[in-house]
């Protein structure tokens, strides 16, 4: 009997084991949490771009209109990629389109826009990547989609056809 | 005395580096605990991307806005979930977590014990 015990037991767990581990082997690897719904976006202080003036986050998002927050850099490859969704989003009236530089050269990031056109209603700088943190970003590009001072929709990585057309039913 | 003169300099010393080593120190437990969300499987720390040195960075500004260790987990666990932290704290989501270790501990032993007490009845 007491022999009997055991090696049931071992099977058991192992199989146990084994079906763990051929289950999570299917799982994607890269683990992002899930959006709280509605998180309020945080307050920080800004350069910006252009003028290098000093902004406070209050004086960007204003009252109940639809900002789209987008991180981006010209060394940025898939960048350069959702431009085209952004210039499209930037023909919508009731969006503004917030640029956030992080971690670029200046002169890189105006020829960046010189070549690809602006979408942007205001660029701010985030030289070493701390307001980026406080977005809750990763890294870049990513997009948010803000109203009434909080988070509806958050896109970790390149813009497409179809988070377009997301964006443009959530604005509706 | 000479020898007494030399100990009171290394002992001043000490003493002048440390409070700045300490903080250094701080700096660098936080970002050891913290999982490096680009680059998984790697410290804050051990990591050179620039996600991890952008939070190196962060990390450094909190503690001189004079935050201490446990309000930097809550504001990063805030943002980035449980997930950001190596020792995850103890909430409903990390139970089994936490306590599967403890209940391998108490079975494991209660074999063992149940083994000896066999064994010696046996004798």
């Amino acid at each position: 009997m007491k022999t009997k015990i055991f090696p049931i037991f071992l099977i058991f767990t192992f199989s146990i084991i084994f079906f763990v581990f051929y289950k999570g082997l299917q799982n994607t690897n890269v683990y992002t949490p899930s959006l709280k719904s509605e998180i309020k976006i945080p307050n920080f202080d800004a350069k910006d771009f252009f003028s290098k003036d000093k902004i406070n986050s209050d004086q960007i998002f204003i009252g109940s209109d639809y900002y789209l927050l987008n991180i981006w850099a010209s060394w940025c490859v898939p960048c350069k990629e959702e431009h085209k969704y952004l210039m499209d989003l930037s023909k919508k009236e009731n969006i503004k389109i917030i640029g956030q530089n992080y971690k670029d050269n200046f002169e890189n990031a105006k020829n960046f826009l010189i070549n690809l056109n602006n979408p942007y209603d205001l660029i701010f700088l985030d030289n070493d990547g701390t307001i980026a943190i406080e977005w809750g970003a990763y890294g870049v590009p990513e997009t948010f989609l803000i109203q009434n001072n909080k988070i509806i929709k958050k896109v970790i990585g390149p813009l497409d056809e179809k988070i377009l057309f997301e964006i443009k039913e959530l604005t509706q | 005395m000479n020898i007494l003169k030399f100990l009171v300099s290394v002992i001043f010393l000490i003493y002048c580096f440390s409070s700045d080593l300490k903080a250094k120190n701080l700096e660098i437990e936080i970002t050891k605990n913290l999982r490096c969300l680009i680059c998984q499987g790697q410290s804050v720390y051990d990591s050179d991307s620039e996600f991890a040195n952008s939070l190196k960075i962060l990390v450094e500004k909190k503690l001189n806005e004079g935050l201490d260790e446990k309000q930097i987990y809550v504001y990063l666990k805030d943002k980035y979930g449980d997930w950001i932290l190596y020792d995850p704290g103890f909430n409903k989501n990390t139970y089994f977590l936490w306590l599967l270790p403890i209940l391998m501990f108490i079975f494991g032993g209660a074999i063992i014990l149940r083994k000896v007490i066999l064994k010696k009845k046996k004798l």
